[in-house]
């Protein structure tokens, strides 16, 4: 199908962008990668007056070192997340999840702000976010604020982000000494989105996490930590009964929404043998 | 690996490009992206239609109104079902040698009721196709729910409703086959295996979507259409039927053809709306089809539920087949080559390669309100190898033996053919133990089952699937002509002289991106004796070519190169005997080798041949008296001695099941297929990889998901899984050649074999894997939540 019409915009500071949602309000819609948004146009999913392209707005892009936070601008793209230095120094886990995105091209063009604020519940950056407990760092004429992942995505596609804000950048914690990171999904198809994911991270010694934060992908409506098994792993020992126990844990406590292939219940069951082959090497404390 | 061409005596006097790998002369054109598709064709006063299509499986049309849309910007005209009955007649698409067929008519848009969810009901001509989806928004169509007709398994039952009421039910063919002594066979076999498969509705999905330009000039009453098709005189003639014109009138234009698959061999609705539209406006009218409307209108195919027994003695002797086929078509049979075919074909191969003596199959048709199927690539071969290939490993499993050994003891022997198969289907000359030997040993077999049962002990699932297959090829007129058909048997090639040389090649079989003028080219050379260089080919085009058949049911090489080989060889034969009479010399002292006459003995040149062409065109005046050149040639080609040309194969597979996720890897597939003679040996690998990689498709990702109100769920890319480069196998080729003597060229089909094979080699490998644990899926396509289940973890 064809996109309806549309103006197009292609603002080169914050502010014009800011006048112009101001502007056209709920008419206006927002254009980074476009691999998401051009696709619902297409579909006639979405039908905006006034097309803002952000790609020409420097301060969206970039990744720097701001203390202990590591700045990824909105505008980097997937493939620069992948191969950057500085994110598989800092911000590892995003490096190991960054391959399952899309495909090359797609991860080429697609953004970070794009996915964070397209918010899909089986997306890997929210569920990064949320694991690394980085921060939203939203822009508006009125200023900046953080929102923490947490706190940002709260139902299907819907996020924090209020009318004539912006998603600049996202601030994740620099990792800690001994930072243990994992990430894991099940895809049918290399690069499509996955029946569940799993991205981990915590303090490792040896055989041993704490500040576990476990969290699930496209079981819900939102990225979903995994509460109960966190905390019958935090601090333990892991052997391979306490692994069995985290998985039962993480089996009872999450209701997975079904797809078209994939039942409710193997969802559960693929989310436990995710955690299951996550925690296992952990076991061994080498 | 690539074929030992040298194996076979040369068809004509020195083959130089026959079975050699040349590469095809339209290869650049294509991948600079010079091709010209529909969509790249603009005409003057072009206009472009949209198709409001049925949003519900079955409905009630109550209300139509098109005032909104009509003044929306660039609207040219809104048109309704009875408005367009006026302009097309509607079609009723059986055939008489499918006896007690039925189907109802259709017509282009839907007159009143809509019975699949996607079935074209009004259409909205506009400037551009942007403005006719605008329009589109502003159309009101007003609607009832009927019940509709989901589940085939109560299709047939008193209290289902019945979708067509004048047919009194929703049956559109049954039919039985029973050679006798089938339930005695089974009374005293050692062995019986029973299995219920399920097999997904899918779709091909091609790159280009379906598309046309119908362009009607009043002032000469004459229609061109430019469409994305396979066969081109058909369609000229289905519109010179429905539209009563005359076929002369009627020129129908193939140019680039983006993939076909047997997708674009069939008359659609919005084929007939399309040319109904420019009839009515006076202007062309261009229509794409968007990725949307692919999904519920391009036909559907292969959902089936199949019982399936075999019965084998303590021997190993396979004793008797019994099958019984429910398979769903939609609402109406698919014009002109019916919804009946596959299923048909199911009947006709199940147990194909083997030589047991009984077989008992039943076959229902069964209406319903879903997209309309017809034939896909490979059309039932793919269902009836699953069938057959699945029982045989079953029975293996239970008499102890093994697979491949079971196989090799009952295969129909090389040595015994011409022979009948158990069904009544005829094999010229087939090649099961040649080619269960080379796969033997380029899969180093023994190695590979010992390298599998030491993984098991390390907990690593891997499984090894076989699939023998005969495919159906070089179809004679029993396909489709002598049930009424009006689809040509026959395919026909022009070959003319250029004055400088050249040749001009004129096929009725086209070309979908499969490489088909590419062999062409290969033959003419070859035929005529000139450099491929200097060969051009032309297909597609009604007005320019011979009358054919087109591509379909993998005739494209045995009858179209058939057609081109003797017109070549009758081109060469007449170029000799000018020459002879130039030279005043016997022309049996000549060749023509390399676009030069030579002396056959010397082998020295004794004249170029455009030399010849500049006297015959330029300087007739030389010639002696009574002497002419007949340097355009046209022959025909029509295979009469069989019903079909069968091939046959096998094919293997080898998976890793992760038992935990239910994931499988496809980790290697290799073939072994007998096309016959080989004449380009890369384009028949690639034949074999693309339609394995499609039969995969089918097993483990491919099915047009509908919910019990009868809606699909994932008419879109996304949802839709086909099969990516990255989880597909290597694929090892090698070719066994049994030339058919039923034409001079000895090539038989090799389009359709790897789809036809794939899905059971894959299933059956997933089943071995599982095998430890006892565990089993039959259901295609294998999901990893199909194989947890059959593990008993979800
Ligand atoms: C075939 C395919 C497969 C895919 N597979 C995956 C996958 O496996 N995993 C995955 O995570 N993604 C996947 N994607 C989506 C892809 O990652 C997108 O790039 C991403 O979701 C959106 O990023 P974008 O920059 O393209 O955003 P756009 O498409 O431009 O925008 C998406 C939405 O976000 C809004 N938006 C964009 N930028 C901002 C901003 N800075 N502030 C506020 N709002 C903004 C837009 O208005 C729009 O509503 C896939 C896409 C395709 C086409």
């Amino acid at each position: 199908m064809k996109a309806p019409a549309f103006d197009y915009a292609k603002p080169a500071h914050l502010a014009e962008a800011f006048a112009l949602l101001a502007r056209y309000g709920d008419e206006a819609k927002l254009l980074a990668g476009g691999q998401s948004l051009l696709a619902a146009l297409n579909l006639r999913l979405s039908e905006p007056s006034l097309l803002i392209d952000l790609s020409c707005i420097d301060a969206l892009r970039g990744i720097t070192l701001v203390g202990s936070k590591l700045r990824i601008g909105a505008l980097t793209t997937h493939t620069a997340i992948e191969s950057s230095p500085l994110v598989a120094q800092h911000a590892p886990l995003l490096t190991l999840a960054a391959p399952h995105i899309a495909h090359r091209a797609i991860r080429n063009l697609g953004t970070i702000g794009g996915s964070i604020a397209y918010a899909d519940p089986a997306a890997e950056w929210p569920t990064c976010a949320l694991a690394l407990d980085a921060a939203i760092v939203v822009a508006s004429a009125s200023g900046e604020r953080r929102v923490a992942a947490a706190d940002f995505f709260q139902g299907l596609y819907q996020t924090d982000l209020q009318p004539g804000e912006i998603v600049s950048a996202v601030e994740v914690p620099v990792r800690a000494p001994h930072q243990w990171c994992q990430f894991s999904e099940l895809a049918r198809r290399h690069g499509d989105y996955a029946i569940v994911g799993l991205a981990a991270v915590a303090v490792r010694q040896a055989n041993t996490l704490t500040q576990a934060r476990l969290v699930l992908l496209g079981v819900g409506a939102v990225p979903l930590r995994a509460h109960a098994a966190e905390q019958l792993i935090e601090g333990k020992a892991l052997s391979p009964a306490r692994v069995d126990q985290a998985v039962d844990a993480l089996r009872d406590s999450i209701t997975p929404v079904a797809d078209l292939t994939s039942s409710a219940e193997t969802k559960r069951h693929l989310a436990g043998v995710l955690l299951k082959r996550i925690l296992s090497p952990v076991v061994s404390g080498v | 690996m690539s074929s030992n061409r040298r194996n076979l005596p040369p068809v004509t006097g020195h083959d130089r490009y026959i079975g050699t790998s040349a590469s095809r002369p339209n290869a650049a054109r294509l991948t600079e992206g010079r091709g010209t598709y529909v969509d790249d064709i603009e005409l003057p006063q072009m206009v472009h239609v949209a198709y409001w299509r049925s949003p519900a499986p079955h409905a009630r049309i109550t209300r139509i109104d098109a005032d909104f849309a009509r003044l929306m910007p660039g609207v040219v005209a809104v048109v309704d079902g009875a408005e367009m009955a006026k302009v097309c007649k509607p079609w009723v698409a059986t055939l008489s040698h499918m006896v007690g067929m039925k189907s109802a008519p259709q017509y282009p848009l839907a007159m009143g009721t809509a019975r699949w969810q996607g079935e074209p009901v009004v259409a909205v001509v506009a400037q551009t196709r942007a403005q006719a989806e605008d329009a589109l928004q502003y159309l009101v169509v007003e609607w009832e729910p009927l019940p509709a007709v989901v589940d085939t398994e109560t299709a047939l039952d008193a209290t289902t409703p019945v979708i067509h009421p004048e047919l009194g039910d929703n049956r559109c063919f049954t039919r039985t086959l029973d050679t006798g002594g089938v339930d005695e066979a089974f009374a005293r076999a050692d062995a019986v295996a029973e299995i219920t498969f399920q097999f997904g509705r899918h779709t091909g999905v091609t790159l280009e979507p379906r598309c046309q330009i119908s362009d009607y000039n009043p002032s000469e009453k004459r229609l061109t259409v430019y469409h994305s098709q396979q066969a081109p005189h058909m369609m000229q003639d289905l519109y010179s039927r429905q539209f009563d014109l005359p076929e002369s009138q009627i020129r129908v234009v193939c140019k680039d053809v983006g993939g076909s698959f047997g997708i674009k061999v069939h008359a659609y609705p919005d084929d007939f709306a399309t040319v109904a539209l420019s009839i009515m406006l006076g202007r062309p009218v261009k229509f794409v089809a968007d990725r949307l409307e692919s999904f519920t209108s391009d036909i559907h195919a292969r959902q089936h539920r199949v019982t399936g027994r075999i019965a084998a003695a303590k021997s190993g002797d396979i004793l008797a087949f019994e099958i019984d086929d429910l398979t769903g078509i939609g609402p109406y049979s698919m014009f002109p080559r019916t919804s009946a075919i596959e299923g048909n074909q199911v009947v006709n191969l199940v147990g194909g390669p083997y030589r047991h003596q009984q077989y008992r199959a039943r076959l229902n048709v069964v209406f319903q309100n879903k997209t309309p199927t017809c034939q896909y690539r490979g059309v039932g071969h793919p269902i009836a190898c699953a069938v057959t290939e699945a029982l045989v490993d079953a029975v293996a499993n239970t008499l102890e033996t093994d697979p491949l050994q079971l196989r090799r003891q009952n295969v129909i022997p090389d040595d015994a053919y011409p022979c009948a198969g158990i069904s009544g289907i005829k094999f010229e000359g087939l090649s099961h133990q040649a080619c269960l030997d080379k796969i033997t040993a380029m899969m180093d077999y023994p190695a590979l089952r010992r390298e599998q049962s030491e993984l098991r002990q390390r907990g690593v699932f891997r499984g090894i699937g076989f699939a023998a297959l005969i495919e159906l090829t070089n179809p004679s007129a029993a396909f489709y002509g002598v049930g009424g058909a009006r689809i040509s048997a026959q395919d026909g090639a022009t070959i003319r002289l250029e004055p400088t040389g050249a040749v001009t090649v004129m096929v009725g079989v086209g070309e979908q991106g499969q490489g088909a003028e590419g062999i062409f080219a290969q033959i003419a050379a070859d035929a005529v004796g000139v450099p491929m260089s200097a060969v051009r080919v032309v297909t597609g085009d009604t007005d320019v070519t011979p009358y054919g058949g087109g591509t379909w049911a993998s005739r494209g090489a045995g009858i179209g190169g058939e057609a081109v080989l003797l017109a070549g060889q009758a081109l060469q034969q007449n170029i000799l005997a000018l020459a002879a009479a130039i030279l005043k010399r016997d022309a049996g002292t000549l060749e023509l080798v390399d676009a030069s006459i030579i002396d056959a003995t010397s082998r020295e040149a004794v004249m170029a041949l455009s030399e010849l062409g500049r006297i015959a065109y330029f300087r007739p005046d030389t010639l002696p008296p009574g002497v002419a050149g007949e340097l355009m040639v046209t022959r025909h080609y029509a295979q009469r001695d069989y019903p079909f040309i069968f091939t046959n194969g096998v094919q293997a597979s080898l998976v890793e099941v992760d038992v935990d996720t239910g994931f499988v890897t496809l980790l290697k597939h290799w073939v072994v297929e007998d096309c016959g003679r080989v004449i380009n040996p890369m384009l028949v690998d690639e034949q074999m990889r693309g339609a394995i990689v499609q039969g995969i498709g089918g097993a483990l990702y491919e099915e047009c998901l509908y919910d019990d109100d009868g809606l699909l769920q994932n008419g879109n890319m996304a949802d839709y899984l086909l099969p990516m480069a990255a989880e597909m196998p290597d694929i090892d080729v090698a070719h066994i050649e049994t030339p058919t003597r039923s034409s001079k060229l000895g090539a038989k089909g090799a389009g359709e074999a790897g789809t036809a094979g794939a899905p059971a080699a894959v299933m059956n490998a997933i089943n071995d894997a599982l095998r430890p644990f006892k565990a089993s899926v039959y259901s295609q396509p294998i999901t990893p939540e199909k194989i947890l289940r059959a593990l008993g973890k979800v």
